[in-house]
């Protein structure tokens, strides 16, 4: 039996369909997934992703902890700020992505995506043993509302006590919304501006109607998890299970940046990292312009033209909503993957062309 | 669910309306619906024969791609290029402008009348 969010019966009036997704009945899609997709891009949408998975590290030695446990270098996020890191394992495979808020000195949260949130709990408990921190599963505290898009300032300022002017892209601060008390940060997995609002399940679907009714006159729109994927393969953001795995490292991922070798702390993943960093790696993420309109799919074979030869995969495709034409990101072998690179993909049996291109495949305009 | 009474259908969620030894064929509302929008359909070439049961073609939607099974055996006489064009006539009117193809027919023996498909779709 999968578990249901606190604004499970929201969605069901509002006539949502729901999909199963990491044990969560989430919803997929209220009406039209791309008029939810072009509402984020063009003014704003509203999602409930209570599936993330909250842990705290707390405690005197809670950087520390986290220093060791994770690649980036947490102990330098200065308090009501967020990092993107990851977790890695002995041989520098990813275990998660994650965003990691300073909420105060010796108060972290870590935010890990829902299919691998018990990974990550056992992992940072093990790891954090032989620190002086606690490492807190916080995961059915909190539910996770999340309002993204050009508009989305405009819809939360006249409901929150909280300087939106102020609040800096990942940016952390306690506020009130809808009079509620929340913690409310400048984040989101769509390439807009946006917001992500952490509450009390209790208070979640209070929030949620004052939101809506605060963004009607400026379109916001209730919005699936299917135009969230759109959404973020646009902007060319990593989606675990897809682009990131225990089988790839940062460097392959082309986010070897996320990776602080020039941090002092000795970090779970350090040697094999640095190794890798050192070596070009054999294959690594790309993006893709296919030609035509049958989208590559993740999994579908990418070939060499010239000999035919197997060289890489592609792990999410579709047809751009906003660009109007396919795309698709895909791990190829190194020597193929220099921009305008000319492949071929197995389209279920028809081989299309595909041209590799600079990610991401949208920016928003600032 | 509003289902027209005058067509038949199938188990795969397709509808057709004959007229003596035509049938235009479509996809019902409820697969419309369950396939999200659709972005891409790939039909069989006039001409061609098809099978009952057999896939004759592709409906793609943004997150998924799904085959297009041939309700009887017949011959493909025409497609509807407005389709091919504007994929989203499949959600927006799947009784109506959003229709596949046209097929000639020899025996709609097999097919459902709307209050077996109402049934099927109610039993899920």
């Amino acid at each position: 039996m999968s578990k249901l969010t606190a604004l499970h019966s929201v969605h069901e009036a509002a006539g949502a369909h729901f999909t199963d997704f990491a044990g969560w009945q989430m919803p997929l899609r209220y009406g039209s997934e791309l008029a939810e997709h072009h509402a984020v891009r063009t003014t704003a949408g509203l999602f409930d992703l209570s599936h993330m998975g909250e842990i705290e590290v707390v405690g005197q030695e809670a950087a520390a902890a986290l220093d060791h446990a994770l690649v980036g270098d947490i102990s330098a996020i200065a308090v009501a700020n967020a990092k993107y890191t990851m977790i890695c394992n002995e041989d520098g495979g990813i275990l998660d992505d994650l965003i990691v808020y300073r909420l105060a000195d010796e108060r972290y949260m870590v935010v890990a995506n829902a299919s691998n949130a018990g990974v990550v709990l056992a992992a940072l408990k093990q790891r954090a043993a032989r620190f002086d921190a606690e490492v807190e599963d916080r995961c059915d505290d909190w539910s996770l509302i999340a309002v993204q898009g050009p508009e989305s300032p405009a819809i939360l300022g006249g409901l929150t006590d909280a300087d939106l002017g102020a609040l800096r892209y990942y940016a952390i601060q306690e506020a009130t919304v809808a009079g509620r008390q929340v913690r409310l940060a400048r984040t989101g997995y769509t390439g807009e501006d946006g917001f992500e609002i952490f509450c009390e399940p209790a208070d979640a679907v209070a929030i949620w109607k004052g939101l809506s009714a605060a963004g009607a006159g400026h379109g916001l729109v209730p919005a699936g998890l299917a135009c969230r994927d759109s959404l973020r393969l646009e902007a060319a953001m990593p989606l675990y299970g897809n682009e990131l795995s225990a089988e790839l490292t940062p460097y392959e991922a082309g986010l070897g940046r996320v990776v602080r070798l020039d941090k002092a702390a000795d970090f779970v993943g350090r040697a094999a990292l640095e190794k890798c960093s050192q070596e070009e790696v054999s294959r690594v993420r790309v993006g893709l312009r296919p030609e035509g309109r049958r989208a590559p799919r993740s999994g579908y074979a990418v070939l060499d033209p010239s000999s035919g030869a197997h060289v890489g995969a592609v792990t999410s495709g579709a047809p751009s909503p906003t660009l109007g034409h396919l795309i698709a990101m895909a791990y190829v072998d190194t020597a193929l993957s220099a921009t305008g690179t000319r492949l071929l993909v197995d389209v279920r049996g028809t081989r299309i062309h595909a041209e590799v291109v600079a990610l991401p495949f949208y920016s928003r305009p600032r | 669910m509003n289902l027209p009474a005058d067509l038949l259908y199938t188990k795969d969620h397709e509808w057709l309306r004959v007229e003596g030894d035509t049938a235009t064929v479509g996809i019902t509302k409820y697969a419309a619906e369950a396939l999200g929008d659709v972005v891409y359909v790939d039909l069989p070439e006039a001409g061609s024969a098809v099978t009952a049961g057999e896939s004759c073609g592709e409906i793609e939607s943004t997150k998924s791609v799904s085959d297009l099974y041939a309700p009887t055996d017949g011959e493909v006489l025409e497609t509807n290029d407005a389709v091919v064009q504007n994929p989203s006539l499949v959600n927006s009117d799947p009784f109506g402008t959003g229709w596949l193809l046209r097929l000639r027919v020899t025996s709609t023996d097999e097919l459902l009348d709307v209050d077996e498909y109402a049934e099927l779709v109610e039993q899920g």
